[in-house]
């Protein structure tokens, strides 16, 4: 038995991903959910910065903890809800979920054993340089992606218009 | 010549020790004894950083407010006051609330303690020594602050107290604007240095420090980036989150012994991030003074060790944000929200585009 650091570390963090996203789903409180999820993300994180892949750890951190959770946070303490929830599912939902879950999961699955990913792409302990992913964002050439780049921020801005437009007094 | 200005690296003396280790314990063991010895440095420094600027400060505003300040526990100059608090502190009673989420509670200033903690560990202390040094170093300590954003809205929510709630919105309010323009700010160092990692930052201020390289740009950048940091670390004139005479103490209201202590220590260590990564980005990091042209005047400035001089800007730089807590009046919250989105954020925006440009058309030095 060889156990290298990356595995221990890898097994840890998916034991505290998996707890947190049972307890994101059964958790009564809906802050508590939050904070959950929030393990979860930042789970993740931990994981592309244990494949060497910083740059979207730390965006990872920056979207989902600096942004989207504080989003919810601010939602919840804004919005008068309830300490806790107590939702009594019904039956046909149940089984509708458990059909759903059990779907996805089995689709997961498939798409994990036939996909044939490559180990060796990068050799370990490599970090791929902020420089080449900026020029594959914004370069024109074969997998580079310029357009989808300029088409999202074209998006986004429509998004802050209409923002805008909504909160505007009048 | 390389020899001679590399004589204070410590990286040769850091390889040497780890091999040495390697080849007594083995790999993982030694692996195991470094992280270890680290996370208690870090620890150790953490703390004695808060209980020096904590002395600091009160030394600071007895001085502005024309008065002596701590002088009687432990000789003539209050040394041993804080010490005395600290024990203090440690054995007071940390109260259970009623109907409050306890579970959350008692997390929320460990959240607000880990993400100061990660900031902490990116600050370049000394040549050859980055602690934790990616290539995204900079973006991380951006990263980083969100987590104690999100400990702030979660003690005042969790203490199941309308002050806490109110002083957790205001503040939490507060940080997530100011993160904009000291990100937008941050961009523009990365445009002239031409790197994100912290290492690299430093390094590419060999020849002159960032707050010189711009025009007058950089020095604008450089106080942009000290008000929002002031204000991420919730000092006055920001602080109007625990605006005693409306709010009793804010988010941290229902807080009592260590639990408390925690939000002090991380607000003092906040103080002490923000003052290291301005220096970072515009005073150099650890690098000396040098001026072009005169040589013989940068390698004495040289002879003077790395951590001195990251130590020593850092604490003017702290200095500097005490003379500014201690002499403006608290703003109110709408007075603080027009100085970002009306004024910062948008001069920070203009500043951006014009260090590019300068960059790009090579007029900086």
């Amino acid at each position: 038995m060889d156990i290298t650091f990356q595995q221990v570390v890898f097994f840890v963090v998916s034991l505290l991903m998996v707890a947190g996203a049972v307890a994101a789903v059964t958790a009564r409180r809906i802050l508590r959910a939050v904070t959950a999820l929030l393990v979860v993300l930042f789970g993740t994180a931990a994981f592309y910065f244990m494949l060497g892949y910083t740059f979207l750890g730390t965006v990872q951190i920056t979207v989902y903890a600096g942004g989207i959770v504080i989003l919810y946070v601010f939602s919840i303490l804004l919005t008068r809800s309830e300490l806790s929830v107590r939702a009594r599912l019904s039956k046909s939902k149940l089984v509708a979920v458990l059909v759903t879950s059990l779907t996805g999961l089995a689709l997961v699955l498939w798409l994990l054993f036939t996909a044939g990913f490559s180990m060796t792409a990068l050799p370990e302990g490599y970090e791929l340089s902020p420089q080449l992913i900026g020029e594959a964002l914004v370069g024109p050439g074969k997998y580079q992606f310029v357009l989808p780049f300029e088409v999202i921020s074209v998006l986004l801005l429509a998004c802050i218009i209409g923002a805008v437009m909504i909160a505007r007094k009048r | 010549m390389d020899w001679m200005t590399d004589y204070y690296s410590v990286a040769p003396l850091l390889s040497k020790v780890h091999e040495t280790l390697r080849t007594a314990m083995g790999e993982k063991a030694t692996l195991a004894l470094e992280g270890v010895a680290l996370v208690i440095g870090l620890i150790l420094v953490y703390a004695v950083l808060a209980i020096v600027l904590i002395y600091m400060e009160r030394r600071v505003c007895a001085a502005f407010q024309c008065r002596i300040g701590p002088n009687r526990v432990g000789g003539k100059g209050g040394l041993l006051q804080v010490p005395a608090d600290v024990v203090k502190i440690l054995t007071k009673e940390i109260i259970r609330l009623n109907r409050a989420d306890h579970l959350l509670y008692e997390l929320a200033p460990f959240f607000v303690i880990a993400g100061s903690f990660i900031s902490f560990a990116c600050l370049p202390w000394h040549k050859g020594a980055p602690l934790l040094d990616y290539e995204v170093g900079i973006m991380l300590v951006l990263a980083a602050s969100g987590l104690g954003v999100l400990g702030i809205l979660m003690a005042g929510w969790s203490s199941n107290s309308k002050y806490a709630v109110i002083g957790a919105m205001r503040s939490g309010a507060m940080m997530i604007s100011y993160e904009l323009s000291m990100g937008i700010v941050v961009i523009a160092v990365v445009a002239l240095s031409g790197t994100m990692s912290i290492s690299g930052i430093v390094e590419s201020q060999e020849h002159l420090w960032n707050l010189f390289r711009g025009h007058i740009l950089t020095v604008i950048a450089f106080f942009i980036y000290l008000i929002s940091g002031n204000a991420e670390a919730n000092r006055g004139p920001f602080d109007l989150a625990e605006a005693e005479q409306e709010l009793t103490a804010g988010y941290h209201t229902e807080y009592s012994g260590m639990h408390f202590g925690f939000f002090y220590l991380a607000e003092y260590l906040n103080l002490f991030i923000t003052a290291g990564i301005s220096t970072t980005l515009f005073l150099g990091g650890w690098m000396p003074l040098h001026i072009p042209g005169l040589e013989s005047l940068n390698m004495v400035l040289d002879a003077i060790p790395g951590v001195i001089w990251f130590v020593g800007k850092t604490f003017a730089v702290v200095f500097l944000l005490m003379w500014i807590r201690w002499s403006f009046p608290r703003l109110r919250i709408d007075q603080v929200q027009t100085l970002e989105w009306k004024y910062l954020m948008p001069l920070s925006l203009v500043l951006m585009m014009a260090t590019v440009v300068c960059k790009v058309y090579g007029w900086v030095f």
